[in-house]
C-alpha cells in the first residue's frame, strides 16, 4: 500500500521562493507542519546561480514610485501595476529580513548596505553580496530554515502529480529518487515554487534541473500558464556553455564592444539612449543580435559573439565586486577579464510567464499557490528587469506562505481514500515508465530535436511561420515521447527515469511557449517579431492564458491591471 | 566524430545495491572535445552510451555543489575540472568517506545532520524587528567571516579528511567552517552555544590539522583555518567560563 504522510502545507521546491514561504508560514504559526518537497537538496536549487543582486528601495535618492515606474516600463506595460506597487513596498523589508538572518550583503564604508546599478533601474537600488547573491541568499535562507523543526524536508523527492479532491488541491505524489518509491504527501494547501524551464532551450544559463516541473503540474491540473511567450534572453552568456556573466558587470561599468572595437550601444540607436549598457535586457539582447547579423561580431566554434570589456574597471574592483565572474571566465572560457575582454552572446535565462496567480500568490485551483519563477504574478510583464526576480521570490514566496497557511486553517483534509487512489495511479504510471523497453525513441534525441525547434521558433527574433512550425514540431515530439525506450530499470536513484519525467514536463512547457508566441501578433518586450515589429496596445494589451486540453493548448485572454501609468512609447 | 578525434577511456565505479554485491568498474571509451570538463564526458556517456549511469549535477558552473566525485582518486567538482589535464584513462568514483547510494551518488544525510547541528543561523538574545532596518556591519567586520561564508557544501573536504575516514561522527571541515562563520559574524550572539557543539564528541578537537580539506576546497574557503580558529575560540570560551561562571557573553 502506498505510503501517505500528512502535513498542513506542502511546498514543492526548495529555492528562494519555497524556503521563504516555509519560513513565512512558520513565523505566523510555529507549529504549522510543513512538507518541503524538493527534487534536489535545497541548497542545490537554481537560486544558487543568480549572481548580480536583488532590488529594493533603500537609498535616500530613491523611492517606491521610481522603482514601480522602472518596472512598469521594463515590462513594456504588460505588468499589473497593483502587483508592482505591493512588490516595491514590501521589497525593502524582505531584503532586511535576509540581512537579519545573516546574508552577507556587501557594505558601504559606514556599514550600511551597498547598492549597485542595474539595467533599466533609474538609480542604484540593487543590493548585492559581491556577484554571488543567489548563492548567499539561498544558503542564508536554507540555513535559517534549519532552525525550525516544523519544516519537514523531503529531499530528492520529485513531485510528479498534484492530488486534487472535490476541486481542492490536497497534496502531491512524489518519487523518492533514492528508493524509487512513490509516496503521497498530503496537505491542506500546496505551494509550487519550482523555478523556471530554461532547459527547453539548448543554450541557457539554467542548470539541468530547470525543466518546468511545477508549471507542468499546475497546467495538468487545469490551471492556466500565463504569458509564456515571453522568454528572457540575457545579453551576456558564455558561448558554448551558456554560463551566465552577470549584468552587474555592466552595473559596475563594463562595456559591450563589437569586432570593430566600437561601443555600439553609444554609437548606434538601439533605443536605450544614454543608459547604454544599462538598458533593459530585451533591448540589449536585440542590439547584440543585430550587431552579429550585421557582421560586426567575432566568430568562434560556438557561433558569433561580442566582447564584454571590464579591463578599465581595474583588478581591485573586479576582485572586490565581481570575483565569480573572474573565476567563471578563467575556468570556462580561459579568459581573465582583468586582462582580456570576455566573449559573450545572448542566452535564454528566465521565463517571464508561469502559473497564473493573483496578487496573493493564489491560483484558480483552491488551495494551490505559486511563487517565484514558476509563477506569473505579473510583476515582470513582457520583460523582467534584472535584480527584481530574487526579490520577487521573497515578496511573493512570503505571500504564498502566509496565504497558504490561512487557507490550510480553514480547509478540510479531503477524502484520503480518493487521494490514495490517485497516488497509486501515479505510482503505477511512474513504474510503467521506469526502464520501459517498448518503443524506439531515445530520450537524448527527443531532447535534441526539442532544443533545435525551440531555438529556431522562439529565439530573440521571431516570425509567424517558424513559430507555427515549432508548435507543430513540439506536438509531434509529444507523440515520439510516448514511444520512448529507457534502459534503466533499477529502483535506486534512477536518473534516467527522472529525466524522462522531466522531458514530459518540458514538452508541456515548450508547447505552451510556442503556441502562446504564435498567437501574439505584435512585438512587446522579449517577444519580438520581424513580421510585426511594433507593439499593438489596441489589440494585444492583455495577458495570454494557456490551458491544458487533450486536443492541444487552449488560449484565452486576461486583462492587464493598469491604474497608474498608461502605456507609452518605450524609449530610454 | 571524425576519425582523428581524441578519445579517452573512463573507468567508472558502478554500484546498484539491488544487483551488485560490491562496487565494480566499467570502462567507456568515448570521443572527447578539448574544452570539456569531466562532467561533460559523463553527460556524453549518459546520453549516448549508457543511460543507466547515475550521478548528480545541476549548475555546471561550480556553485551548486552537486557534482563532487573522486577523479583519479582525488575529490573534485567534475564540472570544474578540465579533462585536458588528465591522461588517456580517467578514473571516476563516488566521493570517498560516504556511504554510496548508487554508482557515483553518495548519501548526504549525515552531512545535512552535521550542518544542522552547528546551528548555522544568526542567534540573538533579542530578535531585531524588520522595522528597525538592516544592522550596520563595517566592511572590515564583513571581511572577518566572508571567506568562510563561501562554502558551497560540496563535501569534497569530507572525502579528503583523514579524520572523517576514521571517525565518521566528526563534524568535519565544512560544517565547522559554516558554524564558525556565524560565530564570528558581528551580527551574531551565538558563539557560546556553538562552542558547546564544537567542544563535544566529534567536535573541533578531533581535527588533526592535516590541512587536506583546504587543499581540495574548490572555492578556497580554507576550512582548515576555520577549524583552527574555532578550536581556539572554543578553548578561550571554555577557559573564560571557568573564570566567569556564567560565560564570557554575560
Amino acid at each position: 500500500m502506498i505510503e501517505v504522510s500528512r502535513h498542513d502545507i506542502v511546498i514543492v521546491g526548495g529555492g528562494a521562493a519555497g524556503l521563504r514561504a516555509a519560513v513565512a508560514a512558520t513565523e505566523i504559526d510555529p507549529d504549522v507542519s510543513i512538507a518541503l518537497v524538493s527534487k534536489v537538496y535545497p541548497m542545490r536549487s537554481h537560486t544558487v546561480s543568480a549572481e548580480g543582486g536583488a532590488a529594493a528601495v533603500v537609498r535616500e535618492d530613491d523611492n517606491f514610485e521610481m522603482h514601480a515606474y522602472d518596472t512598469v516600463k521594463g515590462s513594456d506595460f504588460l505588468a499589473d501595476q497593483d502587483v508592482i506597487r505591493t512588490f516595491v513596498e514590501q521589497a525593502p523589508g524582505e531584503l532586511t529580513l535576509l540581512e537579519h538572518w545573516g546574508c552577507p550583503w556587501s557594505r558601504n564604508e559606514d556599514g550600511t548596505v551597498a547598492t549597485r546599478a542595474f539595467g533599466g533601474m533609474s538609480t542604484k537600488r540593487t543590493w548585492y553580496a559581491a556577484d554571488k547573491v543567489g548563492f548567499h541568499m539561498l544558503h542564508t535562507l536554507f540555513q535559517h530554515s534549519l532552525r525550525f523543526d516544523n519544516i519537514v524536508r523531503y529531499d530528492e523527492h520529485f513531485a510528479t502529480r498534484l492530488l486534487v479532491d472535490e476541486g481542492t488541491v490536497r497534496g502531491v505524489a512524489a518519487l523518492d529518487i533514492r528508493t524509487g518509491v512513490v509516496r503521497v504527501v498530503l496537505g491542506r494547501s500546496l505551494i509550487l515554487a519550482t523555478g523556471g524551464a530554461g532547459k527547453i532551450f539548448p543554450f541557457t544559463t539554467n542548470g539541468s534541473i530547470k525543466t518546468g516541473d511545477g508549471m507542468s503540474l499546475a497546467y495538468r491540473a487545469g490551471v492556466a500558464l500565463k504569458d509564456m511567450e515571453f522568454v528572457q534572453y540575457h545579453p551576456t552568456g558564455l558561448p558554448g556553455t551558456g554560463i551566465l556573466i552577470t549584468e552587474a558587470t555592466r552595473g559596475e561599468g563594463g562595456y559591450l564592444i563589437n569586432a570593430e572595437g566600437e561601443r555600439f550601444l553609444t554609437t548606434r540607436d538601439y533605443g536605450v539612449g544614454s543608459k547604454a549598457e544599462l538598458g533593459p535586457r530585451d533591448m540589449i539582447s536585440r542590439a547584440i543580435i543585430q550587431e552579429l547579423e550585421a557582421g560586426r561580431g567575432f566568430s568562434g566554434p560556438y557561433g558569433d559573439y561580442l566582447h564584454l570589456d571590464l579591463r578599465h574597471l581595474g583588478e581591485a574592483k573586479i576582485v572586490a565586486r565581481l570575483p565569480m565572474v573572474r573565476e567563471i571566465s578563467k575556468i570556462y572560457i580561459g579568459v581573465d577579464p582583468v586582462h582580456e575582454p570576455i566573449p559573450i552572446r545572448p542566452v535564454v535565462h528566465y521565463m517571464m510567464g508561469g502559473i497564473d496567480t493573483d496578487i496573493t500568490a493564489a491560483t484558480s485551483l483552491p488551495g494551490l499557490y505559486a511563487a517565484g519563477e514558476c509563477a506569473s504574478v505579473s510583476l515582470n510583464g513582457a520583460n523582467r528587469l534584472g535584480s527584481n526576480s530574487l526579490t520577487e521570490c521573497l515578496v511573493f514566496g512570503a505571500a504564498a506562505g502566509r496565504n497558504a497557511l490561512s487557507f490550510a486553517k480553514g480547509s478540510s483534509e479531503g477524502s484520503e481514500d480518493a487521494l490514495r487512489r490517485q497516488g497509486e495511479e501515479e505510482a503505477a504510471r511512474v513504474a510503467a515508465l521506469r526502464g520501459k523497453q517498448k518503443g524506439g525513441e531515445k530520450l537524448s534525441r527527443i531532447r535534441g530535436d526539442l532544443h533545435k525547434t525551440m531555438e529556431s521558433g522562439c529565439g530573440v527574433y521571431r516570425v509567424q511561420e517558424t513559430m507555427d512550425e515549432t508548435a507543430r514540431t513540439v506536438a509531434q515530439l509529444k507523440g515520439r515521447y510516448a514511444d520512448v525506450a529507457l534502459e534503466d530499470s533499477s529502483a535506486v536513484f534512477n536518473t534516467e527515469l527522472v529525466a524522462a519525467l522531466e522531458m514530459g514536463n518540458m514538452l508541456d512547457i515548450a508547447e505552451v511557449v510556442a503556441n502562446s508566441a504564435a498567437a501574439r501578433n505584435e512585438s512587446r518586450g522579449a517577444h519580438t517579431r520581424r513580421d510585426t515589429p511594433n507593439r499593438d496596445d489596441q489589440n494585444f494589451l492583455y495577458h495570454t492564458l494557456c490551458y491544458f486540453d487533450p486536443a492541444g493548448p487552449r488560449l484565452e485572454k486576461k486583462g492587464v491591471t493598469l491604474g497608474h501609468w498608461e502605456p507609452e512609447e518605450r524609449k530610454y | 566524430m571524425s576519425d582523428g578525434q581524441q578519445k579517452k577511456t573512463f573507468v567508472v565505479t558502478r554500484f546498484d545495491p539491488d544487483r551488485d554485491e560490491a562496487p565494480r568498474k566499467q570502462s567507456y571509451e568515448i570521443p572527447v572535445q578539448p574544452d570539456w570538463k569531466v562532467l561533460d564526458a559523463l553527460n556524453f556517456i549518459k546520453d549516448e552510451v549508457d543511460g543507466t549511469l547515475s550521478y548528480r549535477w545541476s549548475c555546471r558552473m561550480a556553485v551548486c555543489g552537486s557534482c563532487g566525485m573522486m577523479v583519479n582518486g582525488e575529490p573534485r567538482l567534475t564540472c570544474k575540472e578540465a579533462l585536458s589535464q588528465y591522461g588517456d584513462t580517467v578514473d571516476v568514483g563516488p566521493l570517498a568517506n560516504f556511504p554510496v547510494v548508487r554508482d557515483l551518488v553518495i548519501e548526504a544525510d549525515g552531512f545535512m545532520e552535521k550542518l544542522t547541528s552547528v546551528k548555522p543561523w544568526i542567534i540573538r538574545a533579542k530578535e531585531r524587528a524588520v522595522e528597525e532596518g538592516p544592522m550596520r556591519q563595517s566592511p572590515a567586520e564583513h571581511e572577518e567571516f566572508k571567506q568562510f561564508s563561501l562554502c558551497i557544501n560540496c563535501m569534497l573536504c569530507y572525502s579528503a579528511c583523514p579524520v572523517v575516514a576514521n571517525e565518521p561522527e566528526f563534524l568535519g571541515p565544512a560544517a565547522i567552517a559554516v558554524g564558525h562563520r556565524y560565530s564570528i559574524d558581528s551580527r551574531d550572539e551565538g558563539a557560546a552555544e556553538r562552542n558547546e557543539v564544537f567542544r563535544g564528541e566529534g567536535g573541533v578537537f578531533s581535527c588533526s590539522f592535516a590541512n587536506e580539506c583546504s587543499e581540495v576546497c574548490p572555492k578556497n574557503v580554507d576550512p582548515a583555518a576555520a577549524v583552527n580558529q574555532a578550536k581556539f575560540n572554543a578553548v578561550i570560551d571554555w577557559a573564560t567560563g571557568l573564570v566567569l561562571p556564567r560565560g564570557g557573553d554575560e
